[in-house]
């Protein structure tokens, strides 16, 4: 009776492997590429993919949360809630953002769960108006109006929460304010 | 406001799929859905199997045990063989034994605990030919034990219980295949990636950061794993990562599929044993249980997290938000992460080890009580009927009757494998947990000191013991030690659950069904749910107070704060 029942199980083991393991992802693969092939294949467009945080250093851009962004470790930093270091990085967060002029948010300075977290809160956004406002010679108005124009709201109105996506953020940036400015990138 | 009507939207769709899905999958195992006769026909020949002819309980044990050992094998060789092998576009070396060997029974087992990441690890055809493929395998194969065991309550004085290849290949053709393979195209309209083509390197015109960013058949694995409550990630952070969970609308959908079948099992098993109100009784228990720890845990991580107010951000208004991520905030994620561990799922969009001490709390409560609320993909509902016989034995000895449970007298035979399947979990996880926290390589793992570093621990197991999968993900447990300690887990998890539980179904098919009379405990009134929430909770709570005290609670007082 094992006998029996193990063959069926070898039998039964192959035809997942084909129909499940193969022919299924395959298959998916394909429609996929056909309809959207844009997402399938990450997002991504000349600056990189709009789903994977990229870090953006220097005043003269909006910054996302402080993730290590490498995409090829994803994570987060598993400090609980009583841990030392947590604060002691929460803390080198806030002074960082001081010598910038901005008042950070909850989460500017702190790390997400994926460690490659692309967006910020709205309000992250506005806090960081100021520093770029300097270092563009840009008024605090036109950067105003340029994040409301990129906030996110809920989807479907109910979903999730309203964000602003930092690389979508720095290339409207980038439109408005023209060229890259010297000193810009590190 | 947003939260509720999250809530609202979910459980109305989840009706819908009580209601529909819950006839249906009645009418699959019940052999009468037909759309892939002749597939299914070619699969039978195949197998040598006549789909009208049924199995006693050992045979059904048998061809299960007999499927898992084989499907742990081919697991085990392609990740060990995925160097020489296709689909491996970043050239990664086999697996590793151990590691090899630990994720294998961790796929079958319908755990998917993973001691590596994804992304820097697997080759696509071991996610695609070997995990992907245990996700369809494992569920077909826990719901086939729920279907098995609703059967014998259900029977009159029969021998068999069912055919295990029919149910599991029915289930796999008729619902899993289906479901998911529409799921996946809405995952990649959503942002999913879904390609064979290798890591995208890219440079960012405007800052000229560069990245080599990953991607693989990323959205079939996902819609599949939330469905059949697998959990595993393709990528190391599993459902916060943006390839795999984009946008809140595929958080909600993820959710939704988690909790679809496990919800209307209920309604199968009313079906199945003929009256609506059992199956009606057993979910509103589920529900109870499952909008208690919800509403416990996501208060808790509304209210910030401490070590950001030490650092001098003292009103956090969006709550803690250390490993969660902006687009989904802290309500989404809690129910995220609740929805996974009240199920077997353990996939988690946000990371449990950053949690507040009691939302942690809640994440392990789901499982330490059984994952009964609703519980994994048939395994919810096998595991929640051993504690309803559980629960009328009790009520029996307090009136002093011989119990019944749907008409069947509840024997000693009866109890003692209910129990032995209800005390095998808590037996393995807080032994292990009590080896590694006396080894100096149990000791060597947590991240995080103090209590939480033993709760780290303590959720390893409890995870693996329940076919959870997910983790206080600071514990380094790619160690010899923690990957055959948590095989061990899994595997009795697993298995030391199912033996028992086909041999009450083979047990109770064999009776004939009792006429209710005056004096029949009525198991489809609330004085039953009452009386079943209370074992559950009594029976978990006794077992796993005194750990829990080492852990989240000795954590939580330690801030100098009870709740929250």
């Amino acid at each position: 009776m094992v006998l029996r029942q193990l063959r069926r199980g070898v039998v039964l083991a192959l035809l997942f492997l084909v129909v499940c393991g193969l022919a299924y992802p395959l298959a998916e693969t394909a429609v996929a590429q056909g309809l959207f092939g844009y997402q399938a294949n990450g997002s991504i467009g000349a600056d990189g993919s709009v789903l994977i945080g990229q870090t953006f250093s220097g005043s003269a851009f909006f910054h996302t949360r402080p993730d290590p962004n490498n995409p090829m470790a994803s994570g987060g930093s598993n400090l609980g809630p009583r841990s030392a270091k947590l604060v002691a990085q929460v803390k080198s967060q806030i002074a960082y953002w001081n010598r910038h002029g901005v008042k950070p948010t909850n989460d500017l300075v702190t790390t997400s769960g994926s460690g490659l977290d692309p967006d910020i809160s709205p309000a992250a956004a506005y806090a960081q108006v100021p520093m770029v406002a300097r270092a563009r010679g840009l008024s605090i108005r036109s950067l105003d109006k340029l994040v409301a124009s990129q906030i996110h709201q809920r989807q479907l109105g109910f979903l999730g929460s309203p964000y602003v996506n930092v690389l979508q953020l720095n290339q409207a940036l980038s439109r408005i304010a023209g060229a890259r400015p010297a000193g810009a990138t590190s | 406001m947003q939260a509720a009507i999250t809530i609202i939207v979910l459980v109305a769709v989840l009706a819908v799929a009580w209601r529909f899905l819950g006839d249906y999958l009645a009418a699959v195992y019940g052999g009468r859905v037909r759309w892939l006769a002749p597939v299914e026909r070619l699969v039978f020949r195949a197998l040598g199997v006549d789909p009208t002819a049924e199995q006693d309980w050992k045979t059904y044990a048998v061809s299960l045990l007999s499927f898992s050992l084989v499907a742990i094998f081919f697991t085990y060789g392609i990740e060990r063989l995925q160097g020489f092998l296709p689909l491996n576009p970043q050239h990664l070396p086999g697996v590793t034994p151990a590691l090899a060997f630990n994720t294998a029974i961790s796929f079958v087992t319908n755990t998917n605990w993973q001691n590596y990441a994804g992304e820097t690890t697997m080759s696509y055809l071991t996610q695609m030919a070997a995990l992907t493929v245990q996700m369809f395998a494992s569920a077909a194969v826990g719901v086939a034990v729920a279907i098995a065991l609703v059967r014998g309550l259900a029977a009159r004085k029969r021998e068999t219980i069912g055919n295990f290849w029919v149910d599991v290949v029915r289930g796999t053709l008729y619902v899993l295949l289906p479901v998911a393979a529409i799921a996946t195209v809405v995952f990649v309209a959503q942002g999913a990636v879904q390609t064979l083509a290798g890591p995208a390197h890219i440079t960012d015109a405007l800052n000229r950061v560069t990245q080599t960013i990953p991607r693989g058949p990323v959205a079939s694995q996902e819609s599949i794993k939330q469905f059949g409550t697998n959990g595993g990630g393709f990528f190391n952070a599993n459902g916060a990562h943006p390839f795999e969970n984009p946008t809140a609308v595929t958080n909600l959908l993820s959710i939704i599929l988690i909790l679809a079948i496990p919800v209307a099992l209920t309604r199968t098993f009313g079906k199945m044993v003929g009256s609506m109100r059992q199956g009606v009784a057993i979910l509103a228990v589920m529900t109870v249980i499952f909008a208690g720890t919800l509403a416990f845990t996501a208060i808790s991580e509304s209210q910030g997290n401490t070590a950001v107010h030490r650092a001098g951000i003292t009103a956090q208004a969006s709550g803690n938000l250390v490993g969660k991520e902006t687009r989904f905030g802290t309500f989404d994620s809690a129910l995220y992460d609740v929805t996974s561990t009240q199920t077997s799922t353990g996939s988690v969009n946000s990371a449990a080890d950053s949690y507040t001490p009691l939302g942690g709390l809640g994440m392990l409560s789901g499982m330490m009580l059984g994952e009964v609320s609703p519980g994994g993909v048939g395994s919810g509902l096998y595991t929640i009927l051993l504690f309803a016989i559980l629960a009328v034995f009790i009520g029996g000895l307090m009136v002093g009757r011989t119990p019944e449970y749907l008409g069947k007298k509840i024997q000693a035979k009866e109890v003692q494998l209910a129990t032995i399947g209800i005390l095998v979990m808590p037996i393995t996880v807080l032994v292990l947990t009590a080896i590694a926290v006396e080894t100096a390589a149990g000791r060597a793992a947590p991240l995080n000191a103090g209590p939480h570093g033993f709760t780290e621990i303590l959720y390893a197991f409890t995870s693996q013991g329940n076919n959870n999968g997910s983790a206080f993900a600071g514990l380094s447990s790619n160690t010899d030690f923690y990957n055959i300690a948590g095989s061990i887990a899994m595997l009795l998890g697993r298995f030391g659950v199912i033996l028992p539980t086909l041999a009450l179904a083979g047990s109770l098919a064999a009776k004939t069904p009792v006429p209710e009379g005056e004096g029949t405990f009525r198991t489809d009134s609330p004085i039953f749910g009452v009386l079943l929430t209370g074992v559950l909770l009594i029976v978990g709570g006794l077992t796993f107070f005194p750990a829990l005290a080492l852990g989240p609670i000795a954590e939580q007082l330690a801030a100098g704060r009870i709740w929250p």
